[in-house]
């Protein structure tokens, strides 16, 4: 599996990552590397075996709704890059 | 007891000191902010030295002590914590530029867990970033060193908290583990750590990278602090939903020198192309040991899908990465790239400039297998073969009760050396990676030495088998002294 430089734009696209044209080549090649040491799980034969999504079996693991204390507003806006009467501060989003 | 420095005490023997009056906190944690001061130039296993909310925690300690109270294991002893950990007021990077400067608002459960004993934390343990890597070279800060060898990696990704405890930075540490970031860096610089059942320990304030992979353990210089720092931080938690409600035993009570009739169990798929014969011999010294000690051994296991595991691993890992990872916005927390015209480009200039180069391929690779068109071919697929994986541990140690293992393919390789080929770095967890998929715990302990370069031992169990495990890795080190050797560092 070759992944194309357009390849790996869409999938940073996908990522929200920005990347340099240089990072589009090294990933262009490194990744492809990578998917093909991949391609080995093509030899099992998984018919009928179900996907694992965790590796123990816990099943809706409820807990009472008690009411406990929370951070407060100062607290959650304590590492906040940016804000604004007590809001995180985007960019907008509507145009 | 010898002319032994503070720093170098294991925890059972500073707790002893201690219920006996003969030291302090405040003696021990200056001791060991008075080593990190010595060797951290050298060996560089700390981001962040919270030097006077140390002392002021020991000094604290020491007047409730001085009080006449009951005091725990791990009561005023100084510890590390790896930088992926969260801890309240004390800043908390993942050796990430991304969260340079992130001080978080609450502690992760297993340092309520540790401060509920009045542990005395005295800073933060460098990573590579986002314990995303294995030779702890990812760090956005610096690369640490291996004591044994300055110019080799210590491993990774908990590679400081492996040279702290080495080094006596500090009495213990922690540590995660996703694909063997507890137990390799321990194998390279010849300490003890334990990754637990995925469940046994809290993942309440560890930032997430693979969240079905993830666990925190100890790091520590013997196998009884391995107990003991498991007995403080094992536990149901009603903030973690994938945290089990078992109750803990008592991990001390495991530590008798007796293994006769255990079966153990030596899968040959482990002892793979490309180890080192040094690695190789050194196993098969180590196994003859525990046979020597009364325990069933048994050469011709077989785990025929662990070839199986790396490509698994690199497909499930960086996909829950690729989620995960996508809270890193630069707007809640962290670092925030700004001067962008739009919420879109502020996003990805942040996550451009704030992340790492193996970051941002581990989240590519995670987005590309989630992708549509991709999702059934790698996702679907890798976590099949995660059943399989785990099928053949769950049936094979129905027979076994333990197996065993080296801890890696090599002893630690030079820094640099494989930096620039991932692959390469990715194969040297090939031993690890297994135990993690199949959601298992392992310990890996002191095994040997090649050219004065540590080997470590892998034992692996059946889930929520940590007892056991201490009890094969106590009774060989009662017969062995590797574990009491240290690295050339004055």
């Amino acid at each position: 599996m070759k992944l194309s430089h357009e390849q790996v734009r869409h999938i940073a696209w996908l990522a929200r990552l920005g990347l340099s044209e240089e990072d589009v080549e090294k990933f262009s090649l490194q990744l492809s590397n990578i998917l093909e040491n991949i391609e080995i799980l093509r030899q099992v034969d998984t018919t009928g075996v179900p996907p694992a999504t965790h590796s123990i079996t816990l099943r809706n693991v409820f807990r009472k709704d008690d009411v406990v204390d929370s951070y407060s507003q100062t607290q959650i806006l304590s590492n906040a890059p940016e804000q604004e009467e007590n809001c995180f501060k985007v960019q907008p989003i509507l145009e | 007891m010898q002319a032994t420095e503070l720093h170098q005490l294991t925890i059972h023997e500073a707790h002893e000191l201690l219920k006996q009056r003969k030291t302090s906190s405040l003696e021990l944690t200056k001791s060991v902010l008075k080593r990190i001061n010595d060797v951290e130039g050298r060996v560089r296993a700390c981001v962040t030295i919270a030097e006077d909310i140390a002392l002021k925690e020991a000094d604290k300690v020491d007047a409730y002590m001085r009080a006449g109270h009951e005091i725990t294991p791990l009561t005023g002893i100084p510890a590390l914590i790896k930088d992926v950990i969260c801890t309240k007021g004390i800043k908390t990077t993942c050796s990430s530029k991304m969260l340079q400067n992130f001080v978080p608002p609450y502690d992760a459960t297993v340092i309520e867990k540790l401060n509920a004993q009045k542990a005395v934390i005295v800073g933060k343990t460098n990573m590579d970033e986002f314990a995303m890597g294995s030779s702890t070279e990812h760090s956005a800060f610096f690369a640490t060193h291996n004591p044994w060898d300055l110019s080799r990696v210590p491993g990774g990704s908990s590679g400081g908290s492996a040279v702290a405890v080495s080094t006596d930075e500090a009495i213990y540490a922690l540590g995660s583990d996703t694909g063997g970031s507890i137990r390799q860096p321990a194998g390279f610089c010849s300490v003890v750590a334990l990754r637990p059942t995925y469940g046994r320990v809290s993942r309440f304030g560890l930032l997430a990278f693979a969240s079905s992979l993830d666990q925190i353990g100890p790091m520590t210089k013997d196998v009884t602090d391995c107990a003991l720092v498991m007995n403080a931080i094992a536990g149901h938690d009603p903030r973690d939903s994938t945290s089990v409600p078992h109750p803990v035993p008592d991990y001390a009570q495991h530590l008798v020198p007796d293994i006769k009739g255990l079966k153990i169990g030596i899968p040959g798929e482990y002892l793979v192309e490309g180890m080192q014969t040094e690695v190789r011999a050194a196993l098969e010294r180590a196994v003859d040991k525990l046979q020597e000690l009364g325990a069933e051994v048994d050469w011709g296991v077989s785990l025929p899908h662990t070839k199986y595991a790396l490509a698994a691993y690199y497909i499930i890992a960086p996909s829950e990465a690729s989620a995960n990872l996508a809270r890193y916005d630069g707007v809640k927390y962290g670092f925030s790239a700004g001067n962008a015209s739009n919420v879109i480009q502020a996003t990805e200039r942040t996550r451009q400039f704030g992340f790492g180069p193996e970051v941002k391929r581990r989240i590519m690779l995670g987005t590309y297998a989630l992708s549509a068109g991709y999702y059934d071919a790698y996702y679907v697929k890798a976590q099949q073969v995660r059943t399989l994986i785990k099928q053949e541990f769950d049936q094979v140690l129905q027979r076994y009760d333990a197996l065993v293992t080296p801890t890696s393919p090599t002893v630690p390789f030079k820094l640099g050396e494989k930096l620039e080929d991932p692959m390469q770095m990715y194969l040297s967890d090939i031993c690890t990676l297994p135990i993690s998929i199949a959601g298992i715990p392992a310990i890996s302990i002191p095994a040997g030495f090649a050219d004065n370069l540590p080997i470590g031992m892998q034992i692996i169990g059946k889930p929520f088998s940590e007892g056991v495990l201490l009890r094969i890795a106590f009774a060989y080190e009662q017969a062995t002294d590797w574990h009491s050797r240290k690295p050339p560092l004055s």
